[in-house]
C-alpha cells in the first residue's frame, strides 16, 4: 500500500533534501512508523511519545487537517497524499 | 528556499504599507501573513494577508486550512513565501522566544512590525534558522 507524503522544507534532513516520499501503513501512525525506518528521527517531529500528533505540525490528508479527522488513528487507503507544513504561529 | 545566505529585505514600498495597513487594522489582535515570490528569487511580490486564528493580541496561529489553500497555491504558482509577517501590539518589533521556537521556514524573512505607538509603526526583518535570530537590514525600494 502506497501513500505518499509530501515533506516541508525544515523536515527534508530527514528525507535526504526528499520533497516527497512514500510509505505504507493502515493508519497514519502506522506511516509516521513505517517512514521513520528509512528516515529515522522524522516520526519524533511529527508526534509525541504517546503518539499523538505534535501541536505545531498541520498534517493534512488529501485535502483535510487530520486534526478534524481522527489524528494519528485517521485510516489510510491505497493512492493516499499526506501533507506536512509547519504551523504558522508565535506569539 | 536553498540559500540561506540572505543579508538584506528588498520589499516594495506598496508591500511594506499593506503590511502596516493590516496591522494597524487587526490592532490589538496582531495580524499575520505571508508575502509570495517567485522560488529562489529572494522577491517579495504578492500580498496573501492570513486570517489570525488565535483573535488574541498576544498570540498568532495561521488557519491550518487557509495555509493548506495558500501553500498549495504557491506550489502551483512555483512561488515560496519569501516573507512571514506578523504583528507585536504591545511590546517591541522583534522576535519573541515563542517566535524562535516555532519558526518552522528557514528560507524566509521573518517580519515583525510593532503597532504599540499609535503614531510609529517600527517594521523590522530577521532569520530564524535552527533556533538562531538574526535581523537584517530592510530595503524600501521605491
Amino acid at each position: 500500500m502506497a501513500i505518499e507524503a509530501r515533506i516541508p522544507t525544515i523536515l527534508r534532513n530527514y528525507t535526504d533534501g526528499a520533497k516527497s516520499v512514500e510509505g505504507s501503513g493502515q493508519t497514519l501512525g502506522e506511516l509516521f512508523v513505517d517512514l521513520d525506518r528509512r528516515h529515522e528521527g522524522l516520526r519524533a517531529r511529527l508526534v509525541g511519545e504517546d503518539g499523538s500528533l505534535q501541536r505545531f505540525v498541520n498534517v493534512y490528508l488529501n485535502d483535510e487537517d487530520v486534526r478534524f479527522l481522527g489524528g494519528a488513528e485517521t485510516p489510510l487507503s491505497d493512492g493516499d497524499v499526506i501533507t506536512i507544513l509547519p504551523a504558522v504561529a508565535g506569539g | 528556499m536553498t540559500s540561506y545566505s540572505r543579508a538584506v529585505l528588498k520589499i516594495s514600498t506598496g508591500l511594506r504599507d499593506e503590511i502596516v495597513a493590516h496591522a494597524r487594522r487587526d490592532h490589538p489582535d496582531e495580524a499575520c501573513g505571508v508575502i509570495a515570490g517567485p522560488v529562489g528569487s529572494d522577491r517579495p511580490e504578492r500580498f496573501v494577508p492570513m486570517l489570525n486564528a488565535a483573535r488574541s493580541p498576544t498570540f498568532y496561529e495561521f488557519d491550518s486550512m487557509e495555509q493548506l489553500r495558500v501553500w498549495r497555491e504557491m506550489d502551483d504558482c512555483d512561488e515560496e513565501p519569501v516573507v512571514i509577517y506578523h504583528s507585536h501590539t504591545a511590546t517591541e518589533a522583534r522576535p519573541s522566544r515563542t517566535d524562535i521556537n516555532l519558526a518552522g521556514e528557514p528560507g524566509a524573512h521573518y517580519v515583525l512590525v510593532s503597532t504599540r505607538s499609535p503614531e510609529e509603526t517600527e517594521f523590522r526583518s530577521f532569520r530564524i534558522v535552527d533556533g538562531e535570530v538574526s535581523e537584517e537590514p530592510v530595503e524600501i525600494l521605491g
